[in-house]
């Protein structure tokens, strides 16, 4: 305990000094050289604490890395619909397309001889279907002859949507029930934790298998349905940050400052929400960034099963689910590989910039 | 110690009893009903009345679908459990326990190879990167092995299905053995249908192993980085001691004390199957009986495979929990 306490006391000295600019200004001027000689002035400043983690954030390239990757999905999926209206989510490209297919036959006739017919079919199709990526369709169309390229834009929405709303959702309920858990400890944590268990127990996958195909019997709109499939992974997958706020919460509530609260009389809700939460904060914006890519990679899996976000609306999940055709999957690449290469960016960049900012939130960071 | 298990098994029976709760409770609710879905062709054909159709799902147990039957249901169906009766399964025709113990293997044996080569390559790959840290190494490992955790296990498999089985058609991507070959019934024969096993099995071990060793490298990664700065280090170092006995013989053994805590996640996912690949690569592994079984509402194989599931994450959590005091004596059990 003592041990702790020398450290606890060195260790805000050996940060400040670090992350404290010393700037020289040579006040001085040239032109008056002869008069006082050089005088330098020391200005000492001291870098405020958000400062200090962006200083170590930025000096990590792969956050860097993380955070254009992030930059470029949003504007991207965003902005880029606004701009690039030349197809619709769900408009169907009507060109009609003629297609000769031509097959080859061969025969032998009376004299012995092989000869080769050709047979060319003229097929004209109501829409453009499998068209391949062309100045018309930067990416092509696919099998309902919807452009690819706008839907993953649009795919590109409902996943970060998806993503952000659950993240803040799960990081809410977390937070207050972890709270109260690790506040008041006693039966009241022994009840919230046995709840957390219980969620946390409960295979993921499966039952957010079930629960889509409950939601699937109650025949709701495309876009209710994207409400409730929000609902559904924030209550399988909170229990985690309830978990990360009470145990973070039972250490600080032991230290002195929240001894000071009680002295000051400060209501219990002031206490918990004002004075320990601000400090598991770090924790939780690094633990939002990284489950913003699993509840991704959730979403997509389960619009990959066909559970998730329905067709006609557009999702990466259901855009990877065409290459179960092996047609699709060898001859038309452009409708599946991007989607996936998307989601691959959106989890890589949350990854990143989680790891980034774990690092330059660490109270223990040296460098 | 004794006490504490006692009491942590105590709490962990409360535990299941919350969770197979929940789950019996959704999957009544599931619109997927098994006896209409098996009968509707009879049905149709007039073969069979809307009558036979209600009392068959009595006789499953499913006919009531009140609050009050789904209630009397679950307790119908905690109290076989209790006897270690799982029920019969719907789809598959036999009893829940039997198709589990039967199709477990199956997944077992793709996940203890994966589980194996992952440990061999993310352990090493974690201390290297570690101890170059912010080299051009550790950068490499880093990207290639979180690329691996962000990608959707459904579009890796189809990337490798397609570079692998479609373009250069050097391994199958569907099934156990081949469907066309007919096996002697000798040792010859049984030797060649495991050598197909094998070359069937190489694709989803792959892709599993390389989909999981981000999360166990940057683990490892980050574990070693806190070990090197130890001063257990600084003086192995001060003594004099080679660079490689400080870290693999020092840190090495340190590093691994956190990694008893990956029990806890180790054994669901042994046991448990996965569902995603093994539909992807159409092996009959329980992960993907329990997708099929899920689609067809067959209520008890659904509840005999998340309960199996969910108890293997207890005993995990367990394990790991006793695992970390041995290993670490300064971890104390229970208050």
């Amino acid at each position: 305990m003592k041990k702790d306490n020398i450290n606890e006391n060195i260790q805000p000295e050996a940060v400040n000094s670090e992350n404290a600019v010393v700037e020289e200004n040579v006040v001085a001027a040239e032109s008056n050289e002869g008069e006082a000689g050089t005088q330098v002035e020391y200005v000492y400043k001291e870098m405020s604490p958000l400062r200090a983690v962006a200083r170590r954030f930025f000096r990590s390239k792969l956050s860097i890395v993380g955070l254009v990757m992030i930059l470029f999905l949003i504007l991207f999926s965003f902005l880029g619909p606004v701009i690039y209206d030349k197809w619709g989510e769900e408009t169907v490209d009507r060109t009609k397309v003629v297609q000769n297919i031509t097959s080859t036959r061969t025969y032998t006739d009376e004299n012995g001889k092989e000869v080769e017919v050709y047979e060319v079919l003229e097929h004209e199709s109501d829409a453009n279907y499998y068209a391949d990526p062309s100045k018309d369709h930067l990416l092509g169309t696919d099998d309902k002859g919807m452009d690819v390229f706008v839907r993953l834009m649009y795919g590109g929405r409902i996943s970060l949507t998806i993503g952000f709303i659950v993240v803040i959702l799960e990081t809410i309920i977390g937070i207050i029930l972890g709270g109260i858990a690790g506040y008041f400890g006693g039966w009241v944590d022994q009840i919230i934790m046995r709840i957390v268990d219980i969620f946390n127990c409960i295979p993921t996958l499966p039952i957010l298998l079930i629960a889509s195909a409950l939601i699937d019997s109650w025949q709701v709109s495309a876009d209710t349905r994207i409400y409730l499939l929000m609902a559904i992974i924030t209550l399988f997958s909170w229990s985690g940050v309830a978990r990360l706020v009470r145990g973070q919460i039972l250490s600080l509530r032991e230290q002195e400052y929240i001894t000071a609260t009680e002295v000051m009389g400060l209501p219990t809700w002031r206490k918990i929400f004002l004075h320990l939460i601000p400090n598991v904060m770090p924790q939780l914006i690094v633990s939002m960034t990284l489950g913003l890519g699993s509840v991704i990679l959730y979403e997509s899996t389960l619009s990959y099963l066909g559970l998730g976000v329905q067709l006609p609306k557009a999702a990466w999940g259901t855009m990877i689910a065409t290459s179960n055709d092996p047609q699709v999957l060898s001859f038309h690449m452009n409708m599946w590989l991007p989607a996936g290469i998307m989601i691959v960016i959106a989890v890589l960049g949350f990854n990143f910039v989680g790891d980034g900012l774990r690092d330059a939130m660490d109270p223990k960071a040296k460098k | 110690m004794f006490k504490y298990v006692i009491k942590r098994i105590f709490i962990s029976v409360i535990i299941l009893l919350g969770v197979s709760l929940i789950i019996y409770t959704m999957v009544r609710l599931m619109p997927t009903d098994y006896v209409d879905t098996k009968y509707s062709q009879q049905l149709q054909n007039g073969s069979i009345t809307q009558e036979d159709i209600s009392r068959f799902k009595d006789l499953y147990g499913i006919g009531d679908n009140s609050f009050k039957g789904i209630v009397g249901g679950y307790f119908k169906w905690l109290g076989n459990m209790c006897k270690g009766d799982l029920g019969v399964s719907f789809k598959y025709e036999k009893p829940v326990a039997d198709v589990i113990s039967e199709n477990m293997w199956i997944s077992f044996a793709i996940a203890f190879i994966a589980t194996i080569l992952q440990f061999l390559i993310a352990i090493p790959l974690g201390i290297t990167s570690a101890t170059h840290q912010y080299s051009a190494r550790d950068y490499i490992t880093t990207v290639f092995t979180m690329i691996g955790i962000s990608l959707p296990t459904y579009f890796f498999a189809a990337i490798v299905i397609k570079i692998f089985s479609v373009d250069l058609g050097w391994l199958p991507a569907n099934g156990l053995i081949y469907a066309s070959v007919d096996y002697a019934n000798n040792f010859a024969g049984q030797m060649q249908k495991l050598g197909d096993i094998l070359q069937h099995m190489i694709l989803p071990i792959f892709v599993s192993v390389m989909l999981s060793i981000g999360g166990l490298m940057r683990y490892t990664r980050t574990n070693t980085l806190e070990v090197l700065n130890a001063d257990y280090i600084r003086t192995a170092r001060a003594k004099g001691l080679s660079e490689k006995t400080v870290i693999y013989k020092h840190a090495f053994r340190n590093t691994l004390i956190p990694l008893a805590t990956l029990l806890a996640g180790i054994l669901p996912s042994l046991f448990g199957g996965m569902m995603i690949t093994e539909q992807v690569f159409g092996i009959d592994g329980i992960g993907r009986l329990a997708y099929q079984a899920l689609k067809e509402g067959d209520v008890p194989f659904v509840m005999g495979y998340n309960m199996f599931l969910a108890i293997l994450t207890v005993i995990g959590t367990l394990l790991s929990d006793i695992m970390y005091s041995i290993v670490d004596p300064r971890v104390k059990l229970g208050k």
